[in-house]
């Protein structure tokens, strides 16, 4: 008898393996067996997510806002396709930088890894579609700190 | 092949200052030419820091990050006339690897 598509085992198994295989991916990480580059491919389809709750839910969950982190962005930029971003957290064990921009087709703009002996800073530019809120999230000891700042773009970046 | 990088990297007290810039059009996949057709994406997706054996940073960018993109780190535990090197690699497996000594 074959399985229909909609029933419940059809659903579920692929599910349950999808999961299992996302626990190992973890356990090999943790046991310092990937490395970066191959712990970092995990979350590559991160970039492909389209809304900010999505790309959140890629990252790890839902960041908690912090003080120590200190996001530095124009108030208005001029020139969507050129707006310099820094980052810097005063955290201790600073991981990871992400910069999501909220409202870009795209929300995940970069994600930065800082091994030991780097200092918890990252400068760059990026594009910017429209006016919109920008995040930026740091991996501190395992978990997700993010702070926010608005930066208004008055000549989009993704005209053409 | 790619434009070489710019990179400048200063030393002061004690820590590395890194500036970086590279050549690449960083093509969305979002914008459309005159006849309409999606221009299709082109952009670097993996930047790489080295000194010595020792990696001082990775970075995964998305298509969003401005042409031309330019990158500004630090780190410590380096000295004057060690190497940094550069190596990125785009969607479309091109790659460039450049390096500068610290000064």
């Amino acid at each position: 008898m074959s399985v229909h598509p909609d029933s419940p085992t059809a659903v579920r198994l692929p599910r349950r393996e999808l999961l299992r295989q996302a626990a190992l991916v973890s356990v090999l990480a943790s046991c310092g067996l990937l490395t970066a580059r191959e712990a970092a491919a995990v979350e590559a389809s991160a970039f492909d997510q389209k809304t900010l709750d999505d790309a959140f839910k890629a990252l790890g969950g839902k960041p908690e806002a912090s003080k120590g982190i200190t996001i530095t962005s124009p108030d208005i930029a001029e020139n969507g396709a050129v707006v310099p971003i820094a980052v810097t957290s005063a955290l201790p064990n600073t991981q990871e930088i992400y910069i999501v921009i909220a409202k870009n087709p795209m929300p995940l703009t970069a994600v930065f890894m800082l091994p030991e002996g780097a200092d918890p800073f990252v400068s760059t530019r990026a594009k910017m579609g429209q006016s919109s809120d920008v995040y930026a999230i740091v991996k501190a000891d395992g978990k997700l700190y993010s702070a926010v700042k608005e930066t208004k773009v008055t000549l989009g970046g993704c005209g053409g | 092949m790619a434009d070489p990088m710019r990179i400048r990297a200063q030393l002061k007290d004690g820590l590395t200052e890194v500036r970086v810039l590279m050549a690449h059009p960083m093509e969305t996949g979002q914008r459309k030419d005159a006849n309409g057709a999606v221009i299709p994406a082109h952009f670097i997706k993996d930047v790489k820091a080295t000194v010595g054996d020792r990696v001082v940073l990775t970075a995964m960018w998305g298509p969003a990050i401005s042409q031309n993109p330019f990158l500004h780190f630090k780190f410590k535990g380096a000295k004057a006339g060690d190497k940094v090197r550069v190596t990125w690699t785009d969607n479309k497996g091109d790659t460039r690897t450049d390096e500068a000594a610290i000064a």
